[in-house]
Formats: structure tokens, C-alpha cells, sequence
């Protein structure tokens, strides 16, 4: 006789444990939570503070390029008219700003440290519904290559800002300073964090079907792609470094520290 | 011989089970399946584990052994401490048959459900010549030894399995990326990547990475790349813009469910015209 018996349930293992792990899956996200929170909080800071961000010739690279009437003289362009207190940084730093947040890597950074979206690997999210980024306002890191384009424009600024550091307090050329290089590094490290850019990858052959049709485009992709596989340290260094290009600036400028003059 | 281990598996089925702890014999060199053979062959004769090669290539012995979604006969016992209790459950996304074995049949019906290779119609059969160049990017994906640790691990389902309708994982994702870079391929699958794969769930966290014992860069390589040609499809203005004038229309393949040669027909009324459009890129 055939005997009958009821398909199993089809149901996960129950498992009341969040995680199993033993190992210290909390730790990075913890450390990314705090040296993003430092981050954050000093570049905000720095940026609403207006002041000491200018000692002739090098700029801060949070107030670069410096639009407002009311900017430190021969800082910046006095073009658009502001209200006075107002920190005129506000102007430009969405867009370095928005080019970072909405970075491959710091949305990885960000949604793992600060929403637990998931903490770490096999580590059950906190959260009782998930739609990822497929409804407002996440759709909008779809702009994130929007975002590049703009950083592209900055790159631009902030290598002339350190090509105009080769000049003196009095605007002589054939100068320069240890603040020269600071402002240097600080742009060579954004261009080599931009560069390295998924949406740069795109654009410069990822979106290609044929690589052996676009022989210099395959070429810039394979460079993009060397660089790509660093990004996440870019992200890291160049961060740290901006930072610190703002603190030395505004600590020249405050007086606290004489720059160096080499020539 | 050599020194006894202590394991903690899961036992039971239909969901229903526990962690049981034994003791077992351990040698040098050995790798956690050996243990769970040892275990099965001495005091647990019914113990449910699936293996084939014990070589890391048929993708059969996935489980999670102290928590983290590994290949049993990848996983040497040398890494744990010589008095840990590691624990072997099955893997938590899919449900569980018995012991440490679960159900995958999930995956099939997502592999089942993207349009498969759709070449243009009009280059005969062999005539198609392609280069290195053009087909590198993608046989990084063909490493890929369907072991679905990483659809186990990915959050969007192990943590939210009302999601599992919508989203194809990322392996899958992976293959959809795959054929939209295939250089003989014609069809158009941007579109149902993100409508009807889900990829704008993937949050990019890089756990599907982080587990895939082939070290395939799933999330640098296929997730983001296939991102930012969605975009181009779905959310660039300026690409919008470009199609209007040039009147381009796109022809956007088709979910195809439970049929396994969904030949990319088109949205449209009429038939995906391969060799058109954006393929000649
Ligand atoms: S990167 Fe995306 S697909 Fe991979 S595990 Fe994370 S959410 Fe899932
Ligand atoms: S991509 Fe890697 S983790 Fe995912 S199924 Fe393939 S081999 Fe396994
Ligand atoms: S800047 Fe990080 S991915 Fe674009
Ligand atoms: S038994 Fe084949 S991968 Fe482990």
C-alpha cells in the first residue's frame, strides 16, 4: 500500500538568535560610525563657523570658490550679494557634499554604521520593513553621477587654488610655502578619489558593450578600474585629508601657526 | 588519533529543530564537513548534510558555522580554537529540509525567470567573432560555482522574506549584468533589473562580496555597474533628453516567469528587433 504523508512546511530554520557570530562583527562599524561622526561634525563646524578661512594665498577647501559679496577680501569672487554672518560656504558645499553621500562607498558606510541596514554580515537588521532604495528618498542616489560631474568641477577650482599658493602673502608669483603643498596633496588626493569613482567608471567605458571597438576607452576603463578597486581608501584619506587642509588653513589664519615659507 | 571538538548543530525539520551539542573526534588538517562526516558516521546516523566534492567547486555544502555563511569543506577546523564550541546551523534565507539541508529551489525560479542570451538573429550560426577584451568583465561572473551563500546572506531577503517575490538576489542580478555585458547579446534587460529583479533593494552593502567563497567582486563588478546602467535607463535626465530627439525607443525585454527560454520579447507589441538601438554601441 502507498503511504501518504503531507509535503514538510516549507519553512526557514527557527533560529531566535540574532546572530551566531562570535566574532566582533560590531567593531567596524563602529569605528566607521565614529571617524564619520568626527567628520561630519568638524566639517560642519568648519563651514558654518565663517571665519579663518582664508590666509593669503591659500583658501580653505570648504569655502573654495568663495561666491558671496561677503567673503574675506581677495578670497574669493563677490559675486552673488549675501547677508552678512551668513556663512557664504553654504553656496558650494552641496556639491561636495552630495557627491559624497550619495558615493557607493559611503552609502555601504552609513547605511551598515548608522542605520544598521544590516550592521554586519548575518547580523539580523533591526528594522521591520526593507525597500532599499527603490522609493523617495533614497531613489536619489540614482544622481550620484550627477554629483561626480560637479566634483569634476570642483577638482578644477581646488587644483587652481593650489596652482595660485605658489605666490606670496602680496600676490608675487615664484613662491612657496608648506601650506602650497598641503593644498597640492588635498587636490591630487580629490582627483584620485573622483577618478576612482564607480559613476567615473561608467562613463569612461563601463556602460561599453564592445571594449575592442573603443581600444582609449577600454584603456581609461582599465585605469578607472585599478583605481576603483581602491576607493574605499580614497574615500578614507581624501576625507581625513580635507580636514586637515581646513585645520591648517584656519589655524595660519587664526594666527596660531605660521606657515612655513620655503621660497 | 586526534583530539575531540565540540560542535553545536542544528537539528530538525519543517523549521522545527534545535542546536544539539556533541563531541566529536577531529584530526589534523581536516576541514568542518570532515567533522560533520565523522559525527554522522559515530553517533548521529540520520544527521542530514549535503556534499559532493569536498573541494569547493560544486557549490553543494553551503551551511553557517559560527554564524557565518561558509562552504563546509572550505572551512578548516585550524581556524577555530581548540576548545570553541562551533556551531553548525543550515542556512537561515532558505527553508530547511532537514539538518543542515535546505530547500534552494528558490534560486532556479529566479534563474528561470530572466530572459536568457538573445543573440542577433541575422549573424548565422558561428559567424559571430568576439575578443578577449569584450568578454573579460563577464567570466568573472562564470566562476561562480551556485553555492547561494550570497543569496543567503543578502539582508533584502534574509531579513525581510516578504521580499523574496521581488528580488532575484545577487546572484542573479549578477547574471542579468552578465548578459546586459555580453558582446553578442541584444536584448535589453535594464528595465526588469530594477522592475522586476529588484535591484534597487540591493543597498550596495557588500555582504554577497564578503561571502562568496569564488571571490567574485559581485557588488564592484555587477551590482553597481548594472546600477549605473539602469540609471542611464531609467533616471538620466540628459539620456531622456537624447532619446527624445533621436526618437530612440527602447525595446525593454520582458519577465518571462516559469518559461526557460524567454527569447527577450519585447514590452512592446511588436518583437525586441535585435541589432538596433544602443547594441551597436
Ligand atoms: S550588496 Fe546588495 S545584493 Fe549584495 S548582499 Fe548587499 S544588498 Fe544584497
Ligand atoms: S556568486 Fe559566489 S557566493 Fe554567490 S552563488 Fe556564486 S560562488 Fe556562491
Ligand atoms: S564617489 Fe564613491 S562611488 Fe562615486
Ligand atoms: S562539497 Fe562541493 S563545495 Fe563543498
Amino acid at each position: 500500500m502507498t503511504q501518504v504523508t503531507d509535503a514538510p512546511a516549507r519553512s526557514r530554520a527557527q533560529i531566535a538568535a540574532k546572530t551566531l557570530r562570535k566574532d566582533q562583527w560590531w567593531r567596524q562599524p563602529a569605528v566607521n560610525a565614529t571617524f564619520l561622526g568626527i567628520a561630519v561634525i568638524y566639517l560642519t563646524w568648519a563651514s558654518l563657523v565663517n571665519n579663518h578661512y582664508y590666509a593669503a594665498p591659500l583658501i580653505s577647501p570648504l569655502y573654495s570658490p568663495c561666491l558671496a559679496t561677503t567673503c574675506t577680501a581677495h578670497a574669493g569672487f563677490s559675486w552673488i550679494p549675501w547677508v552678512a554672518g551668513l556663512t557664504p560656504a553654504i553656496l558650494i558645499i552641496w556639491g561636495p557634499m552630495g557627491f559624497r553621500f550619495t558615493c557607493y562607498y559611503y552609502r555601504k558606510a552609513y547605511y551598515r554604521a548608522f542605520w544598521q541596514s544590516p550592521g554586519a554580515c548575518a547580523v539580523r537588521e533591526p528594522h521591520a520593513k526593507y525597500t532599499g532604495e527603490t522609493r523617495f528618498p533614497l531613489i536619489l542616489q540614482n544622481a550620484h553621477r550627477y554629483f561626480f560631474y560637479v566634483a569634476i568641477i570642483f577638482n578644477l577650482i581646488l587644483t587652481a587654488d593650489a596652482v595660485f599658493a605658489f605666490r606670496n602673502a602680496g600676490g608675487g608669483w615664484g613662491h612657496m610655502s608648506l601650506g602650497t603643498i598641503v593644498l597640492i596633496v588635498n587636490a591630487g588626493l580629490l582627483w584620485l578619489y573622483s577618478l576612482s569613482c564607480h559613476a567615473c567608471r561608467h562613463v569612461t567605458g563601463g556602460r561599453l558593450k564592445h571594449f575592442s571597438k573603443h581600444p582609449l576607452r577600454y584603456k581609461a576603463w582599465t585605469f578607472v578600474s585599478r583605481l576603483n578597486a581602491q576607493h574605499m581608501q580614497l574615500a578614507w584619506i581624501s576625507l581625513g585629508f580635507v580636514c586637515f587642509t581646513d585645520l591648517y588653513i584656519r589655524l595660519v589664519s587664526a594666527g596660531v601657526f605660521h606657515n612655513p615659507q620655503f621660497f | 588519533m586526534g583530539n575531540k571538538v565540540k560542535l553545536r548543530v542544528w537539528r530538525g525539520d519543517a523549521g522545527k529543530g534545535d542546536l544539539v551539542d556533541y563531541e566529536v573526534e577531529s584530526n589534523e588538517g581536516e576541514v568542518v564537513l570532515d567533522v560533520l562526516h565523522r559525527l554522522q558516521a559515530t553517533q548521529a546516523g540520520d544527521l542530514a548534510v549535503r556534499w559532493n566534492c569536498k573541494a569547493g567547486k560544486c557549490g553543494s555544502c553551503s551551511m553557517e558555522i559560527n554564524g557565518r555563511p561558509r562552504l563546509g569543506c572550505m572551512t578548516r577546523m585550524s581556524l577555530f580554537e581548540p576548545d570553541e564550541t562551533i556551531t553548525v546551523t543550515p542556512m537561515r534565507t532558505f527553508p530547511v529540509i532537514r539538518d543542515l539541508v535546505t530547500d534552494v529551489s528558490f534560486n532556479f525560479e529566479k534563474a528561470r525567470q530572466i530572459p536568457s542570451f538573445t543573440p542577433d538573429p541575422s549573424i548565422g550560426l558561428g559567424e559571430f567573432r568576439m575578443q578577449q577584451v569584450d568578454v573579460q568583465r563577464s567570466q568573472e561572473f562564470r566562476k561562480c560555482i551556485e553555492c547561494f551563500l550570497c543569496q543567503n546572506v543578502c539582508h533584502v531577503i534574509r531579513d525581510h522574506e516578504e521580499n523574496m517575490p521581488a528580488y532575484a538576489g545577487p546572484r542573479f542580478l549578477m547574471r542579468i549584468a552578465e548578459l546586459e555585458m555580453h558582446p553578442a547579446d541584444t536584448a535589453d534587460r535594464r528595465e526588469i533589473a530594477q522592475d522586476d529583479f529588484g535591484l534597487g533593494m540591493c543597498n550596495i552593502t557588500k555582504c554577497c562580496t564578503e561571502v562568496c567563497p569564488e571571490n567574485i567582486h559581485i557588488t564592484d563588478n555587477a551590482l553597481i555597474p548594472l546600477k549605473e546602467r539602469v540609471v542611464s535607463r531609467k533616471y538620466d535626465p540628459l539620456v531622456w533628453l537624447g532619446d527624445k530627439i533621436t526618437r530612440r525607443v527602447h525595446q525593454d525585454t520582458q519577465k518571462v516567469p516559469g518559461k526557460s527560454s524567454g527569447h527577450g520579447a519585447a514590452r512592446s507589441d511588436s518583437r525586441a528587433k535585435p541589432g538596433r538601438g544602443r547594441h551597436q554601441r
